[in-house]
């Protein structure tokens, strides 16, 4: 009988430093991976969460994790070499079928932008099957922008507002909210638009109110939300919200089924 | 086959079953409940029908007999892990028609949802189930409401009387272990609960907003005991130990969870949801009558009420069932 509890161990590539607290670690993987989807990643004795896949590469993932609990604390002690244990992917993830030939924007805030960073590189690497793209992220501050070198890269080719919630001294890059910024994206046929927000609760919920208002329709908006998923494989319950599981249906909806969804 | 058996003869069959099953069932543990003077009765492996708890309800349900309160994963060592080796022993459950209908729920949801969960099935493929029949109604209990007060998903059906032990064996498999004169009988089983409901068939999310949970805010202290008690929650955490002798060494563990304890939807960085305990019952009520039904098409609760029995602030799930339904009523 298959155990789907059972993880496997993968080994550190490469691990990339964004902040002081975050960092991307690649790991030797093969197999079929979408963005949009996670992984249990494990440490035994410290214990297990899921993380979201933030590149996807030939014989590689990156899961680009954030020093703030007791996986990921321990994690970060961790060297190239070394390695830890995983098991997935989990998740329907993002389907690029629905983006593909339409104006694709991406909000994404914060550590939200390591789940649609695969949707980024695919664009990126296939532009002509895209009308357009617009990248629009937002950080708390300089100090917390990750993927400096891929967001150098993306905007060589593509439309990208950076913007920083708050800034000291003589910053010199866009400061406000993502939502400040939504206007500012060029929309050339809105009916042929794909949205594609990811970010913190309270950050999600006003850029999709922001786009909404821009004309945008729902069936046209993806969200993907967080939660604490256990097990990954609909058993634990703990990603449940109304009759949906987050960790076999999502983490990735179409906004006319996520908003009527409630915790 | 029905028959009719003395005790001594039947307990005669419990020792030979013993051989091949591990006997469970409701058990009265004496002063070990949560009050001075108060018995637990819960499900424990038992060798004799003098041992069966028959007279009161269980405040544990059987479900622990499929789904261990804390079940090993895995064990590991730095770098290996290793599935623990599995009991082959088949298991003999006594058991009342809704914790029989409680199964087919954690049935859905251990088999149905998403993939298999292996060792709920290894236990689940080794199981029977001999049906206690209900002569009448305990407190609380509004299984008649919930459509669990009768069932015919057994392997034996049970009836005592103060003569013998008169048994409905439906699984040809069990015949050998017991020799009786045929009698004919029905199982026993309850028409009428003095506690009723009834369950809204109009509900929408919108239900969600409304002000009923606000009461629960404070008079849910988020203990948790409705979930541990419920036949039908099936919420589990994760939890990795470590050995304090050789600290490489551990396991990876499953330990139930509830959605009512602190910390259920906590996620790193400090996000959590449903911080209000009336939110809490919210999600909890919804679930067992109203969005489980939506993906699965009945209800979960099963009415036995384990939770009123259970809960130290008097708060009374078939209570708020009909309030939610009065609401309804409202908007009708």
């Amino acid at each position: 009988m298959k155990n789907g509890y059972l993880p496997i161990k993968s080994e550190i590539l490469e691990i990339i430093q964004h902040t002081d607290i975050e960092y991307t670690f690649r790991m030797a993987y093969k197999g079929d991976v979408k963005p949009g989807h996670f992984f249990e990643v494990s440490i035994p004795k410290y214990g297990e969460c899921p993380i979201s896949v933030s590149g996807i590469g030939k014989d590689f993932i990156d899961f680009t994790i954030r020093r703030v609990g007791k996986v990921t604390n321990e994690l970060h002690n961790f060297k190239v070499g070394d390695g830890f244990f995983i098991r997935g992917p989990y998740g329907n993830g993002f389907d690029m079928n629905d983006y593909k030939g339409k104006e694709v924007i991406v909000a994404a805030g914060g550590s939200g932008l390591a789940p649609v960073k695969g949707i980024i590189d695919i664009i990126n690497d296939n532009q002509v099957e895209y009308k357009d793209f617009n990248l629009l992220v937002g950080f708390k501050s300089p100090e917390d922008i990750l993927f400096k070198e891929e967001l150098k890269v993306w905007e060589k080719d593509l439309k990208v507002i950076l913007t920083v919630d708050q800034a000291e001294g003589d910053y010199q890059g866009n400061v406000g909210l993502v939502t400040q910024y939504v206007e500012d994206i060029e929309v050339d046929d809105k009916d042929n638009v794909a949205v594609v927000i990811v970010g913190p609760p309270m950050m999600m919920k006003f850029t999709v109110e922001a786009f909404l208002k821009r004309g945008i329709r729902e069936e046209n908006i993806w969200v993907s939300y967080e939660r604490k998923m256990h097990c990954g494989i609909g058993k634990c319950g703990h990603c449940r919200m109304d009759d949906t599981y987050i960790c076999i249906e999502g983490p990735v909806f179409n906004f006319s089924k996520a908003k009527h969804l409630y915790d | 086959m029905k028959i009719g058996l003395s005790r001594e003869s039947f307990n005669g069959s419990l020792k030979q079953l013993q051989e091949e099953y591990r006997i469970y069932a409701p058990v009265s543990m004496a002063f070990k409940g949560t009050f001075s003077d108060t018995d637990s009765i819960r499900y424990k492996e038992i060798t004799t029908i003098e041992e069966i708890e028959f007279e009161r309800k269980s405040h544990f349900s059987p479900k622990e007999t499929l789904l261990p309160i804390t079940q090993v994963l895995f064990y590991f060592t730095e770098d290996e892990y290793k599935e623990p080796s599995s009991d082959e022993k088949k298991l003999l459950v006594f058991l009342r028609a809704c914790d029989i209908h409680a199964v087919k729920r954690i049935d859905q949801m251990y088999l149905k949802n998403g993939e298999l969960d292996p060792y709920y099935k290894h236990a689940r493929d080794r199981v029977k189930f001999v049906l206690i029949g209900c002569e009448e109604s305990f407190r609380n209990c509004f299984c008649v409401s919930m459509g669990t007060n009768q069932t015919e998903d057994y392997s034996i059906g049970l009836k005592l009387t103060a003569e013998e032990v008169l048994l409905d064996i439906k699984d040809e498999d069990l015949n050998v272990y017991f020799v009786g004169e045929e009698k004919e009988f029905q199982v026993d089983y309850v028409t009428s609960n003095d506690t009723k409901v009834t369950v809204p068939d109009n509900l929408s999310g919108d239900v969600a907003k409304s002000d009923m949970w606000r009461e629960y805010d404070k008079r849910c202290i988020a203990c948790g005991k409705c979930n541990f008690v419920c036949p039908t929650c099936t919420c589990f955490a994760m939890q990795d130990i470590f050995y304090k002798d050789n600290e490489n060494n551990g396991e990876r563990r499953r330990v139930w969870a509830s959605c009512h304890v602190d910390g259920y939807t906590d996620m790193a960085g400090g996000h959590s949801f449903r911080k209000k305990h009336g939110d809490r019952m919210r999600y909890k009520t919804l679930h067992k009558v109203y969005d489980f039904n939506k993906r699965f098409g009945y209800h979960m609760c099963v009415g036995c009420g384990r939770c009123d029995d259970a809960c130290p602030q008097y708060i009374s799930f078939s209570t708020c069932i009909n309030k939610l339904n009065d609401l309804g009523e409202a908007e009708k």
